[in-house]
């Protein structure tokens, strides 16, 4: 037993008692605690084991830093690994267990990498495992991964939710600390709407471990103090457990709220996680200073802290580290720990100083070693004592906890996450953040301000400065006093010479200083390749407590300044972020929007199983009693809309209404083929292509007046296709006199299709659609009998006579029932897009199936529409490429199959070869786009598209799905199976 | 030094204190027979190949930065060849081939995991396309295959098989497919062409290229004048900047694409997955990170950063694609400039003047082009003539009509 | 720029409401231009890496193209006119 709770003090709630478990073992807290000091409190200090060498680790920092005190919370679908155990609120119920260590955290079978590790240096798998090449995958690769990695997850679906929100302000604070509240208290008082985010569930930041006192109270009442002053202003909003985890361009700040990571039941009202993407005219950065760890021998060895960690174990949680704690220091704060250990009435032995000559005030009865250096560390799983060297001499001194000091570095990741590079200061010792210009600012501790009363100051000066600048007024208001303060300094001590045992510069991945000089020594000193060498700064922690070793130790060995090292690069996420938190409520059935048809009700009770098609959901067929496959089902509709009649939503085209006296000339350039001429009251078939002279999208113009026309488009183009007029109408031709806006949900529309088309159609108008009267091609808008507008359209995609109906949206239900009880009579039967497809292919009608954005319209069978004789149109130009009209180009044929047998057919997908030759790129003929059987010709037919195709009918091909191992011979044959004299089209 | 695991032993004996530095920092001659411009591993490998297949010894590279300081650093690790259109599939297959055999070609370990990537169908229309192209790799002799649903959810059961938006009907496999060790690439690559001779200079920036009479006598550096016979661009994001030199105009936009990697976790995913509903791709390193990616943020950049919300479209892909992410949390996000060419196809060619040689065009599979790449350049700079792999990857092509749409998006960099 | 777009229309909105189509300094050539004009339009960009225009399409809002002119390094953006505008602008 050696760390333990103190019997008084801390920011804990010691009525409060809160049951939790480390693997296994329960154990108690406090309320106010992380699961850290909870453990501390229970003398747990071995936690984890390391990631190379499974070392033994025990907690090294108070905060987000931490490198080493990484568990899974939770468990099941619950899991959460590589929490740090330091940020982790404590609360009832909490199940934590240790990682990365078999078959348990006390004995791990994979510390034997330890033992190898002079053969397990940096980068040493770049050098090995190359022979046999067959055992990387089977042997080697698994062994590796297995030993690697850390906690685990366990893939299951997440019960939680989460959600995102934007927020807008005047100036987002970031870190609430002495610096961050003092500039959210002068700019909420001067009545800017102001932000203040903290990652900690308790406002204060380092007031919160303070030993100083502000205007004669402890800080962290002061802390107390300005947080309910600020709840109070309704223009400041409190976000606290929400770190600020990137700033991006146009200062928008992201952030994480945990909303109840800390309970152990969530609301389901509430989110887990709630992601905030924070735009502000102004930030400040208050995210205060790190630590230094110092790089000596064993100092991995658990029970070695950092300095102030021990501090605020100390003075926020009411725990002593240890029973006699030892203090490695190059400057001031080590002393100031000590001192305030002391204060708390714990026992303080020795402090060993890097520095000759330090002046600093140790407590009674500390020994101080100047000049000293720790090269060694005893002790198992848990610290015994430190190695002293001084002059030469060795000393062994008893101690169960050290903490460590090497000064301090601003935090200023957020400030480098836009491309500015951190600037080596001499006077700090330290990077400072860049100049970024005034829309983000750093102050206090993170702008290097080491003092309390500076920290307040440069808050509420800054925060003065922007209220001015925003156009408010920050009144003048005294400053906190605070008792006499020591600035605080050190010496910057990078490696701890003389080291007996291996000196850690990275303790999550088990990067040592050797490491680093044989990275040198190999030729990878740019601080970058050195990263990457040796993984220092990759783990999760991201190198906060040991980057700026790395960079001083390269330093040194390269005889530079750490100005020219330079660093590696900030990116987000400043701390590591939730898949969930930023995902929201994006996911699964929510993943994108649903698009429904106005027919769709109709569809479903008309009994349609329903298929994807992109954001739509379409009927794919209508399934009768007795029908066991969808073939049966399709093959019915197919069958019915040829013999008599059928009825198909059709809403999900895109539709486009265009007005205008320069309609016609838009029109006309959009398309390949001619659309000036065509008359009031009819429909054309239309193409457009890109200004690449491939086909983009096709589908019907309708003329409804001259200066009116109606223009659909294809499922899936509706999108592009509004998109790419609006751009043409704009942006190449804005003198056009031209307007247009899409109409696709304002029309539920829908295909009647048949021999008894007219029949069935004619009941529900008064108005003569016969032959003469409505002849193929005809458009035009009408009124339903009863004074339902309408749009009635002579058009087919089966090559039966068909009409398309198209009647306001709302309207679409009871239209299409009527439908159906008309013609009732006529064996009306509903279909889908499956038979729709069907009937398309018999007919060799053509879909983004074919249209796959490398086909000329002539390769599709379609170069009479283009018009060479228009001046110009979308894609004209570029069409006269060799490459477009080159004799070989693939073109569409139909196929069909020259067996019969039905169990034989083609699919989609295949590949196309003269038969007798090898399957080669070279030898490659073309491929099927669309297939299918064709219940009217009784056989399986298909489109493709086959190299000079329409010169090979008659030809046999072999239709080749080597994928599935299928191999058919075809008749290559005209693409339109059914109905190309196209009499009962024009019935 | 040849690397064993006999030399890691005897070098742990004596300390390690006798490993010599993987490549040399020579001072740039005043010539070289060949210069090429970027030490990333398009370039490098280039260098390899020309000093090792091709014996061109006389080589420079030169890069701006630190060696390996793009692309070939800052990618998501994907080795495949499963393309579709016959002017891409000979040339990524080509490139897996040489894959297959660079770890015993450099003596370094890359790490090529052959693990299989997968990529899912979500409709029927989607296995089609998948068809075509698993068919079309057949045809070039390349083994892939349809694994549908019920299979899918043995090999890979944590998909998102019951809830999905779209619904996850199978995928197309490449088992050969798979990832390796990004930096370890053009470390190899750097390795292997300095013990060819290859100078390799880092931190020399060109700033001009010198012309006489219609051609390339040598370039401007931040380091002086270097000459050279030959010219030999593989400047990637940065292609149009120093194209632009030699009064290049190219056929590219540079956007950014990001990558992601999440905190290291014990082994839980052993396929390289790719969804079919948006872009996302993931795989797990061996280090344990997941590492993943998707769209261009689709605005053209040369900043080496992201945009929130496109990170935000990525994770809602993944967590579609797989809810059990939702509580395994990302790490880090980094963002690299990718030469977008028009056709979403690179362009590997001989340019308007004669001694001067054009790679570029990458878009996002660079990485695991990078063999095929620095073996077909170097065959072009050295012979003067097109590697027949590659010969459909020609700038003319967008004038004569030939481009090579794998997407079938058209001319639009930001779509492909 | 990633983050917000000042849309003369509809005001600062997000990113994520625009979809972005490339280079807005070309000129679309007369039909009767040369092969290379046509393809230097389709196919060739000045990807200036600095001051570019770009047309952003404001598709979850007004539905208008417009310029941005924007930096591509630092992703300043200088000015955003709407596109109608910009070619009338261009041809006074």
């Amino acid at each position: 037993m050696s760390a333990y709770r103190l019997s008084s003090g801390g920011l804990v709630d010691r009525s409060k008692v809160l049951s939790f478990t480390f693997d296994g073992r329960p154990l108690r807290g406090l309320a106010g605690d992380t699961l850290a000091s909870a453990l501390l409190a229970n003398d747990q200090l071995l936690v984890g084991r390391s990631f190379k060498y499974h070392r033994p680790r025990g907690i090294v920092s108070a905060g987000p830093s931490e490198p080493n005190a990484l568990v899974t919370l939770g468990s099941g679908a619950r899991s959460d690994p590589n929490t740090k155990a330091t940020v982790a609120e404590l609360y009832s119920g909490l199940t934590a267990k240790s990682q990365n260590r078999w078959p348990s955290l006390g004995f791990d079978v994979g510390a034997v990498n330890g033992l190898l590790s002079p053969f397990l240096g940096a980068g040493f798998y770049y050098k090995t495992f190359m022979w046999p090449r067959q055992l990387w995958e089977k042997l080697y690769e698994p062994v590796i991964r297995r030993a690697a990695g850390l906690g685990r997850a366990v893939l299951e679906r997440d019960p939680e939710s989460y959600e995102k929100s934007w927020a807008f302000c005047d100036l987002l604070v970031v870190g609430g600390g002495p610096a961050g509240l003092m500039a959210a208290l002068t700019a909420g008082r001067a009545g800017l709407r102001v932000i203040l985010a903290d990652e900690d569930f308790r406002l204060g930041g380092s007031l919160l471990s303070e030993t100083e006192t502000i205007d004669g109270s402890p800080a962290s009442a002061f802390a107390d103090r300005v947080a309910a002053e600020l709840r109070s202003l309704d223009n400041v909003t409190l976000l606290s457990r929400t770190t600020v985890f990137g700033w991006y361009d146009d200062n928008v700040f992201g952030a994480v709220e945990r909303v109840q990571k800390h309970v152990a039941e969530p609301s389901a009202k509430l989110p887990t996680e709630r992601v905030w993407r924070i735009a502000a005219k102004r930030a400040l950065l208050a995210t205060g200073a790190e630590e230094r760890p110092l790089v000596f021998g064993g100092n991995d060895r658990p029970g070695v802290m950092m300095g102030g960690a021990i501090g605020t174990y100390a003075e926020r949680y009411g725990v002593s580290a240890g029973k006699s704690v030892a203090i490695f220091t190059s400057g001031s704060s080590g002393y100031r720990t000590a001192r305030g250990l002391a204060a708390r009435g714990m026992s303080v032995s020795t402090i060993v100083d890097s520095r000759p000559d330090a002046v600093d005030a140790a407590p009674d009865g500390v020994r101080v070693v100047r000049s000293g250096s720790i090269i060694d560390t005893k002790g198992s799983k848990r610290l015994s004592g430190i190695v002293v060297e001084r002059s030469g001499y060795e000393e062994l001194i008893a101690c169960d906890a050290l903490g460590m000091s090497g000064g301090w570095s601003p935090v200023i990741h957020l400030a480098c996450q836009r491309g500015g590079r951190p600037v080596w200061s001499e006077d700090l010792k330290a990077f400072a953040a860049p100049d970024v210009g005034g829309g983000l600012r750093v102050i206090g501790a993170a702008n290097g301000v080491y003092t309390l009363s500076g920290c307040l100051r440069d808050g509420a000066g800054k925060a003065a400065a922007i209220a001015e600048e925003l156009g408010f007024h920050a009144a003048e208001a005294p400053l906190p006093v605070i008792d006499a303060e020591v600035e605080p300094s050190f010496a910057a001590l990078w490696y701890v010479p003389g080291a007996k045992s291996k000196a850690f510069v990275d303790f999550q991945n088990d990067v040592h200083a050797k490491d680093l000089g044989l990275a040198l020594r190999e030729g990878f000193g740019h601080v970058e390749h050195a990263k990457r060498y040796t993984t220092s700064g990759m783990a999760t922690d991201q190198g906060k407590l040991s980057n700026i070793n790395a960079v001083g130790i390269l330093a040194g060995m390269r005889g530079v300044s750490p100005a020219e090292v330079g660093t590696t690069t900030f990116r987000p996420f400043y701390t590591p972020v939730s898949f969930g938190a930023l995902a929201g409520t994006s996911r699964d059935t929510h993943a994108t929007p649903t698009r429904k048809s106005p027919l769709h009700e109709w569809a479903k009770k008309n009994g349609a199983t329903f298929v994807d098609s992109g954001l739509w959901f379409r009927s794919a067929w209508f399934p009768r009693g007795g029908e066991k496959t969808w073939r049966e089902s399709v093959d019915r509709e197919v069958l019915n809309v040829r013999a008599n009649v059928g009825i198909c939503d059709v809403s999900t085209l895109g539709k486009i209404e265009v007005f205008g006296v320069d309609a016609a000339e838009f029109l006309n350039r959009l398309y390949c083929n001619p659309m000036l001429k065509l008359p009031v009251g009819k429909a054309r078939y239309g193409l457009m292509l890109r200004e690449d002279g491939f086909v983009f999208d096709d589908g019907t113009v309708s003329r409804l007046a001259d200066d009116h026309f109606f223009v659909t488009t294809t499922t899936a183009m509706a999108g592009a296709v509004m998109s790419h007029m609006e751009y043409c109408a704009q942006a190449l031709w804005p003198d056009l006199k031209v307007r247009f806006c899409s109409v696709s949900d304002q029309w539920a529309q829908m295909a009647i299709a048949g021999p008894k088309a007219r029949d069935v159609l004619q009941q529900l108008l008064d108005e003569d659609i016969s032959e003469t009267a409505f002849p193929f091609l005809s458009a035009r808008a009408t009124a339903l009998r009863g004074g339902i507008n309408a749009r009635l359209f002579r058009i087919s995609f089966s090559g039966e006579l068909a009409f398309e109906l198209a009647v306001p949206a709302g309207y679409g239900e009871a239209v299409a029932d009527q439908i159906m009880e008309a013609g009732r009579a006529h064996d009306i039967c509903a279909y889908g897009v499956e038979a729709l497809n069907v009937l398309r292919l018999e007919k060799g009608l053509l879909t983004h199936a074919e249209f796959d954005g490398r086909v000329t319209p002539d390769d599709a069978g379609l170069g009479r529409m283009f018009s060479a004789q228009k001046p110009d149109f979308i894609g004209k130009h570029l069409s006269a490429r060799y490459g477009l009209t080159a004799a070989d180009r693939m073109q569409l044929v139909g196929l069909k199959l020259v067996d019969k047998d039905k169990e034989k057919d083609m699919r989609a997908g295949a590949h196309l070869l003269k038969e007798g030759m090898k399957p080669s790129t070279l030898n490659d003929q073309g491929w099927v786009s669309s297939a299918g059987y064709s219940p009217v010709l009784g056989q399986h037919i298909a489109l493709a598209f086959l190299k000079s195709g329409r010169e090979r009918y008659g030809e046999k091909i072999v239709v080749w799905d080597r994928l599935r191992d299928h191999e058919v011979t075809a008749e290559v044959c005209d693409p339109v199976f059914v109905g190309s004299e196209n009499t009962k089209l024009k019935a | 030094m040849r690397y064993s695991a006999f030399s890691i032993v005897r070098n742990a004996l004596s300390g390690n204190l006798n490993w010599r530095p993987q490549w040399r920092q020579p001072q740039p001659k005043s010539h070289y027979d060949v210069i090429i411009v970027g030490g990333g591993g398009h370039g490098l490998a280039t260098a390899y190949y020309l000093a090792k297949e091709f014996g061109v010894k006389n080589v420079a590279v030169l890069e701006k930065g630190y060696l390996g300081s793009g692309n070939v650093g800052r990618n998501t690790t994907i080795v495949r060849s499963n393309y579709m259109l016959p002017g891409n599939e000979p040339f990524y297959e080509f490139s897996m081939k040489l894959w297959e055999g660079l770890e015993q070609d450099l003596n370094y370990n890359v790490m090529l995991s052959q693990r299989g990537v997968i990529m899912l169908y979500h409709s029927d229309g989607q296995r089609d396309a998948y068809v075509r192209r698993g068919n079309a790799m057949w045809m070039e002799g390349v083994s892939a295959e349809l694994i549908e649903r019920e299979q899918l959810k043995k090999m890979i059961p944590f998909l998102n098989y019951d809830h999905a938006r779209y619904p996850i009907l199978g995928g197309l496999l490449q088992r050969r497919a798979g990832t390796a060790r990004h930096d370890a690439v053009a470390w190899g690559y750097a390795r292997g062409a300095d013990q060819h001779g290859v100078d390799i200079i880092e931190h020399c920036e060109v700033t001009g290229i010198r012309r006489e009479n219609g051609v390339v006598t040598g370039v401007e550096t931040s380091r002086g004048f270097i000459g050279c016979g030959k010219l030999a661009l593989a400047a990637a994001g940065n292609s149009s900047r120093v194209g632009e030199m030699a009064d290049l105009k190219l056929p590219l936009e540079s956007h950014v694409l990001q990558a992601f990697v999440t905190e290291g976790l014990k082994p839980c995913i052993d396929h390289v997955i790719v969804y079919g509903g948006g872009h996302f791709y993931i795989s797990q390193s061996d280090k344990g990170g997941l590492v993943f990616g998707a769209e261009i943020d689709g605005y053209s950049s040369y900043a080496q950063r992201g945009n929130l919300a496109t990170a935000e479209h990525v994770m809602e892909e993944g967590v579609s694609m797989i809810p059990g992410l939702s509580r395994v949390r990302v790490l880090r996000a980094w963002g690299g400039v990718m030469d977008m060419s028009m056709d979403g196809s690179p362009i590997i060619d001989r340019t308007s003047i004669d001694n001067l040689y054009l790679n570029c065009g990458w878009c996002y599979g660079g990485f695991k082009a990078t063999p095929a790449s620095g073996y077909c350049f170097a065959h072009l700079i050295a012979r003067n003539d097109t590697h027949p792999v590659a010969r459909a990857l020609r700038l003319d092509r967008f004038a004569r009509g030939y481009a090579v749409d794998e997407a079938g998006a058209g001319p639009q960099p930001n779509l492909h | 720029m990633a983050s917000l777009i000042t849309c003369p229309h509809c005001g600062v909105r997000p990113k994520e409401e625009f979809a972005i189509r490339g280079d807005a300094s070309l000129v679309r050539p007369a039909p009767s231009a040369s092969d290379e004009a046509w393809h230097d339009y389709v196919y060739v960009r000045a990807n200036p890496r600095g001051r570019t225009v770009e047309h952003w399409h404001h598709v979850a809002g007004c539905r208008r193209f417009l310029v941005v002119e924007r930096d591509t390094v630092t992703h300043e953006v200088y000015s955003v006119v709407d596109a109608a505008a910009a070619v009338r602008g261009a041809e006074r």
